[in-house]
């Protein structure tokens, strides 16, 4: 483990930047701290914090000057990995017939992701597990995989709705990272503990002036993660969860939720996890230039399960169902582990304030037991 | 083996590409209802599938649906598809003249177990445009007759003028000693064969239930009461095969749409054997 002091940390930006990298990282916008191009650490944002609570989500001017001082907020790195809108090809007439192009023509660039949370690294690893993990593999989602560049910070707080220690997902990283940094703020001593997960997050980190960490320093870091995950207030009771919700497909709280679920889809845009999508066919006016386009899609929208004969679930009731059964039940069967990383986004961002720990609490409470 | 599985590739492939492919033939079987022939052309080379495998079809500019294959998986070079009219894509297709090109990517999904079934007697039922993907199982079958006993076809449509395949239910019944039932919802002057919903056929047939392997394709509604008589003539679960359909926009797990509580219709179906999805199917809205 290595110190960068924090007036350093913009020469780990600049050498990812002379490696070819673009950078991705947390930055101010619209009054929230969302993922976007930055170029230096001065984009990052830096003393700023944030008051997350059910359907809250608010900044604050922080009285010190933390980089990383912030919970997740509405952008999550599917984003970069799985964009909202895909061109997958397009069509051209040609006589009779047509022929087709490939949707993505520009080489992506090499990426590096500056700021990923644990419980973000969990929900990537999820997703390659769906996009990677299985006899078909999306194309574009591992070119964007294979060109990026995990720079994890572990969290030092956590917000209001945050439950990964419930989860086994944060709030420190253990794997999937080429670099993770801690910071630390005592007082005047402000730095970085940073450490590689790859011989590529090495070889960065050996480009820079660095120093061992003393016993102290380390400890401060480890301390201070430690401290986010028992300070934790929100949980998951993840006892025989996925059993648990199987066997209450018909309790009282789904009637209940829905009363509440405005089926607006915001808890599946936010989600790191989330990843289904639909695709629009479109023409020109001239009617000889056609293309698809995949867009992330939701559960919740009516359209979802039309079939020939209707919609498969008219119900929010059952809509919000199968949304919390996926991820807390189904996703177990198909990939080996929840689907739920416990960073809250779906709480904050429900416009009605529905907590999923709640509901789960809720339907432990007065369901059926195995 | 207990369940054929798709073509399993080796390494992991992409979402399998569109190829343009040319429709050499239109042939409306019912007033809604019509197959389009297919020439694979180069594809063909390639091209393999399972009876009870399905593809995508793409109309340029209009959109993709998902359809089984209804030809015989022998054939190599062409290919048909039995669609029904009903949304938006479907009525793109149905607009196909021949020598028309469409889109085509596939084939996708689990099929039926045909191996399972050799030497045993095979109860195949099917409602309305549930017939299309089972017809790969009839050629396959009567290809090699004498690999199975009785081939027993119960056969569901909603009026004698929606029946599928005429022809060639009678050339299956004379020719290749199917017992071929067929009925329909409502008759007609002309109609005097049986009339009611399928499963009224089992009263006609006696099944010897511990060499009985049924096939089961056609709405929800009419194969959970299939396989409840099925059941109550004695055939165990693990000898029921039925094919589910959901909504579909990539078919190769990654969309989400056609989740069927934790089973992806698109990849580990559409074919499943009943006792691994028997516990979904009275599940209301799931």
């Amino acid at each position: 483990m290595v110190i960068i002091e924090s007036t350093e940390l913009n020469h780990l930006l600049e050498g990812l930047i002379s490696r070819g990298y673009l950078l991705v990282g947390p930055t101010v916008r619209s009054g929230a701290i969302v993922y976007d191009e930055i170029r230096s650490a001065e984009d990052l944002p830096r003393g700023v914090g944030d008051e997350q609570l059910p359907a809250r989500y608010s900044l604050r001017r922080r009285d010190d000057a933390m980089f990383f001082g912030y919970g997740v907020g509405p952008v999550s790195w599917k984003k970069f990995l799985y964009p909202p809108r895909l061109t997958m090809f397009r069509a051209t007439k040609a006589g009779k017939g047509f022929t087709i192009t490939p949707g993505e023509t520009e080489p992506r660039p090499r990426t590096a992701f500056v700021g990923v949370r644990p419980c973000e690294l969990n929900g990537i690893i999820m997703q390659d597990k769906v996009f990677l993990g299985g006899p078909y593999v999306d194309g574009a989602y591992k070119k964007a995989r294979d060109n990026a560049f995990i720079v994890a910070v572990n969290c030092t707080e956590s917000g209001a709705n945050c439950f990964c220690a419930s989860m086994g997902t944060g709030p420190g990283v253990t794997k999937g990272f080429d670099i993770a940094l801690t910071e630390v703020l005592q007082g005047k001593r402000h730095y970085f503990t940073a450490e590689a997960g790859t011989s590529l997050g090495k070889e960065v980190l050996g480009a820079l002036s660095t120093r061992e960490a003393t016993d102290p320093e380390a400890k401060a870091g480890l301390d201070a993660v430690a401290r986010a995950g028992t300070s934790q207030v929100k949980r998951m009771d993840v006892r025989d969860l996925p059993q648990l919700l199987n066997d209450n497909f018909e309790n009282p709280r789904w009637d209940d939720v829905a009363k509440r679920c405005l089926a607006c889809t915001n808890c599946t845009m936010v989600c790191p996890t989330c990843f289904c999508s639909t695709v629009e066919d479109s023409t020109d006016l001239t009617g000889t230039h056609a293309e698809r386009t995949r867009k992330w899609d939701s559960c919740f929208t009516m359209d979802f399960t039309k079939v020939a004969g209707g919609n498969i679930r008219p119900s929010t009731r059952a809509r919000y169902r199968q949304w919390l059964t996926h991820k807390l039940s189904n996703w177990m069967n198909q990939f080996g582990t929840l689907g739920c990383v416990g960073c809250g986004r779906c709480i904050t961002w429900c416009p009605s304030g529905i907590d999923l720990t709640a509901e789960v609490d809720a339907i432990r409470g007065n369901g059926v037991h195995a | 083996m207990t369940h054929e599985t798709m073509n399993a590739p080796a390494a992991p492939r992409e979402g399998v590409r569109l190829h343009p492919v040319t429709v050499k033939k239109v042939i409306w079987e019912t007033d809604d209802t019509f197959t389009l022939q297919i020439d694979l052309g180069a594809l063909g080379n390639t091209f393999n599938f399972l009876p009870g495998q399905f593809n995508m079809l793409y109309v340029f500019g209009l959109g993709e649906a998902a359809i089984s294959i209804s030809s015989d998986a022998s054939q190599t070079g062409t290919l048909a598809h039995t669609i029904h009219r009903v949304g938006t894509v479907t009525s793109g297709l149905a607009q196909v003249k021949r020598g028309d090109v469409i889109g085509l990517r596939g084939p996708f999904g689990a099929g039926w177990p045909i191996t399972a079934a050799r030497g045993k007697d095979v109860c195949i039922v099917a409602g309305g445009i549930g017939l299309a993907p089972l017809r790969p199982v009839m050629y396959a079958m009567l290809r090699e007759r004498t690999a199975f006993e009785r081939i027993i076809l119960l056969y569901g449509a909603r009026s004698p003028l929606d029946i599928l395949y005429r022809v060639e239910l009678e050339e299956w019944a004379k020719e290749h000693n199917v017992e071929v039932l067929v009925t329909v919802d409502r008759g007609d002057s002309s109609w005097k064969g049986y009339i009611g919903v399928v499963t009224t056929l089992f009263s006609y047939i006696k099944l010897d239930a511990r060499a009985t392997v049924g096939y089961v394709c056609g709405p929800e509604t009419m194969m959970k009461y299939t396989i409840d008589e099925m059941g109550r003539r004695g055939l165990a679960e693990d000898q029921i095969y039925l094919s589910m359909e959901r909504n579909m926009k990539c078919a190769v797990g990654f969309c989400g749409h056609c989740q069927y509580g934790p089973e992806f219709i698109c990849k580990d179906g559409p074919v499943f054997a009943l006792p691994r999805i028997r516990h979904l199917l009275d599940r209301k809205e799931l």
